[in-house]
């Protein structure tokens, strides 16, 4: 696998409806402020682009099959080569990764990656009943589908085991929303309190409406490049930031689709094939975890993400991250739930299982100069979602692992401050960042590094 | 030779559109203008009944009918799946049906829908449970019932419950429902 480059990118503004344009358009407005981030024009940029992978989830949501195909006759790329992937929340993940693969096999020199989803051409029920289609249809949809209460399943054992609150999970509530404040690209920028978030709506006990993500209509997309397709493009006049950043590491992992069925597996097994570098060489944390399954704490279960830890742990290798919360300066994950936010600090290393929720209110994944109106007892060492995540940035499915790439490109850069138009979400001197996109109650979820090369 | 229709025969129903907002006349500055119109939006329905075959699991489904909550086991190792599976996921052999009716059963994991998907809306509040049994390895979803959904608590982890059948089965995995152990 040769290096490969991710350049630039663009993200519509995610909205709960999007009534002036169809999605083609829509994926447009994306794409053009990609190319035109990098100083070129449509047309030289469509002579230079090799091909595509197209991203999004649900036939459903816009009664049209073969969407992708209708973006790429859109964005003028027929007859260059393109396909669709869908993986359901991970789907825009899946496709940054498939973009990757284009690149780093040889088979393209310039790849773009574009996602989209229409949420809101139904109404909310409807989506929540579209999206719970993605569950076993035989056994799981009709006792009840719908994926708030999946989640809301997981948390309640995940309390039960390890005594997290739900106050923890209000605090990424209010972290996320309040990072969003700064990022124009977000659906919701609001200020709120723990007990804003506890005093919200129930939906799924315990579950309220501001843990967890809104539906929302929107796009992102991705140039990524080889060396000889930079040397094409910037031959051609196009303007690309030095340093560059390239994807130093990919992976992935799923699990069952019905979450019954997930292994509940042995102490020796999950040391064997799921703990980190980092845990296996710590005495201390293998008697942590030995006491954990003295107690009855069995892996995965419903409380973890086995595929989220796979994919970190295959990301990471290839990295080359030994300690995660140290090597890395920002992470944009999969926060469709504040829950499966604290699930996931455990699944990526940046803590042990069992130890998310206090992990949530440490600061550890606070921005530094936000002033979230929580007391954290530590400083912040690897801000966690600084665009505000899924929860306040909206959750078109298909952009959605785009748009944390977008994201992550930005930071890389040092842009922050020329897309966002103001610099606090910026992390200051960011050399490595990590993008998680998650599907389903954990079935499949994708990791990617993206380090500035010095 | 019959006489073709040159004109589509116009009916009443769907959208009857008498006059959109328009430019009298199309000229450059006036379709200019149209950039600036509002979208329109129609509704277009989509309705269709599938016939979903449960395949290999369906003897599950007839034991349902039967009050009897059967699992799937691979022989040579013992593993039980509560949701059953055709094949084992370790050994890729064919499981074979076991009865755990008579298991005791405890809630492994639970939540309360106060709000869901538009086919169960009408259902809320309900109470969602992933059930654990001895001797299985895996767990099933299902209702719980008997436990009051407007005062949910962790304590209801680790309860003892049982199965209860459906007199008028549907065919479908409510067919079975939980309920504390020691209701009637």
């Amino acid at each position: 696998m040769r290096p490969v480059y991710a350049i630039s990118g663009g993200v519509s503004k995610f909205v709960k409806a999007r009534r002036d344009k169809t999605f083609q358009a829509i994926v447009k407005e994306a794409y053009d402020y990609a190319i035109q981030d990098i100083g070129l024009d449509f047309p030289t940029f469509t002579r230079l682009v090799d091909g595509s992978v197209a991203s999004y989830f649900s036939d459903h949501f816009t009664r049209q099959l073969m969407a992708g195909i209708m973006a790429q006759d859109y964005l003028g790329l027929t007859p260059k080569p393109s396909h669709r992937v869908e993986g359901g929340g991970a789907t825009g993940g899946i496709c940054f990764q498939e973009a990757w693969k284009s690149v780093a096999s040889g088979h393209m020199d310039v790849c773009v990656a574009y996602g989209f989803e229409m949420m809101s051409h139904v109404e909310t029920w409807k989506g929540n009943e579209f999206i719970a289609l993605a569950s076993d249809v035989s056994f799981d949809y009709p006792v009840g589908g719908f994926y708030s209460g999946y989640y809301a399943m997981m948390v309640t054992r995940h309390m039960k085991e390890f005594g997290t609150t739900v106050d923890q999970m209000a605090a990424v509530s209010v972290k996320n929303h309040i990072n969003a404040f700064y990022n124009p690209y977000a659906q919701k920028r609001n200020r709120y309190t723990v007990e804003d978030v506890r005093n919200a709506p129930m939906v799924a006990w315990p579950l309220t409406r501001l843990d967890i993500c809104v539906m929302s209509d929107g796009a992102a997309a991705v140039i990524l490049a080889s060396d000889e397709g930079l040397e094409r493009l910037e031959a051609a006049g196009a303007r690309v930031p030095r340093p560059l950043v390239q994807v130093v590491g990919i992976g992935r992992g799923t699990d069952a689709m019905r979450m019954a069925d997930r292994p509940h597996v042995d102490y020796d097994e999950f040391m064997r094939d799921y703990a980190t570098e980092e845990e296996r060489s710590s005495d201390e944390t293998c008697a942590y975890y030995r006491r954990l399954w003295q107690r009855g704490t069995r892996y995965p279960g419903v409380h973890s993400f086995r595929a989220g830890r796979t994919a970190g742990n295959m990301a990471y290798k290839m990295a080359g991250i030994y300690h995660p919360l140290q090597e890395l300066d920002f992470i944009e994950l999969h926060d469709a739930y504040t829950s499966s936010e604290i699930q996931t600090y455990e699944d990526l290393g940046l803590c042990r299982y069992g130890e998310g929720g206090p992990f949530a209110v440490s600061g550890k994944a606070f921005m530094p100069d936000i002033d979230y109106g929580l007391k954290a007892p530590e400083a912040p060492q690897c801000p966690v979602n600084p665009s505000g995540g899924l929860i306040a940035c909206g959750h078109p499915v298909g952009a959605t692992g785009l748009m944390q790439g977008v994201f992550a490109i930005w930071q890389l850069q040092g842009s922050i401050h020329k897309h966002f138009g103001d610099a606090t979400l910026q992390v200051k001197n960011a050399v490595r960042g990590a993008i998680h996109s998650h599907a389903g109650t954990g079935t499949y979820v994708t990791v990617s590094i993206l380090e500035r090369v010095i | 030779m019959a006489k073709l229709p040159n004109q589509r025969e116009e009916k009443l129903g769907g959208y009857i559109v008498h006059g959109v907002p328009f430019p009298v006349e199309t000229t450059p500055e006036a379709l200019a203008f149209l950039k600036k119109m509002a979208p329109l939006e129609i509704e277009q329905e989509y309705r269709i009944t599938y016939l979903h075959s449960y395949g290999q699991d369906s003897p599950w489904f007839a034991g349902l009918t039967n009050r009897r909550l059967l699992a799937s086991q691979a022989a040579s190792s013992g593993y039980t799946y509560a949701t059953p599976r055709g094949h084992d996921m370790y050994s890729g052999e064919e499981t074979v049906w076991i009865d755990i009716t008579e298991r005791p059963a405890q809630v492994h994991a639970f939540t309360v829908c106060y709000f869901g998907s538009e086919e169960f809306l009408p259902e809320t509040p309900f109470v969602l449970a992933l059930i654990e049994f001895e001797g299985v390895n895996t767990l099933l979803l299902t209702r719980l019932m008997g436990v009051d959904p407007e005062q949910p608590t962790l304590e209801w982890i680790g309860m003892s419950v049982r199965p209860r059948f459906l007199r008028n089965s549907k065919l479908k995995p409510t067919d079975v429902y939980f309920i504390p152990a020691e209701k009637n």
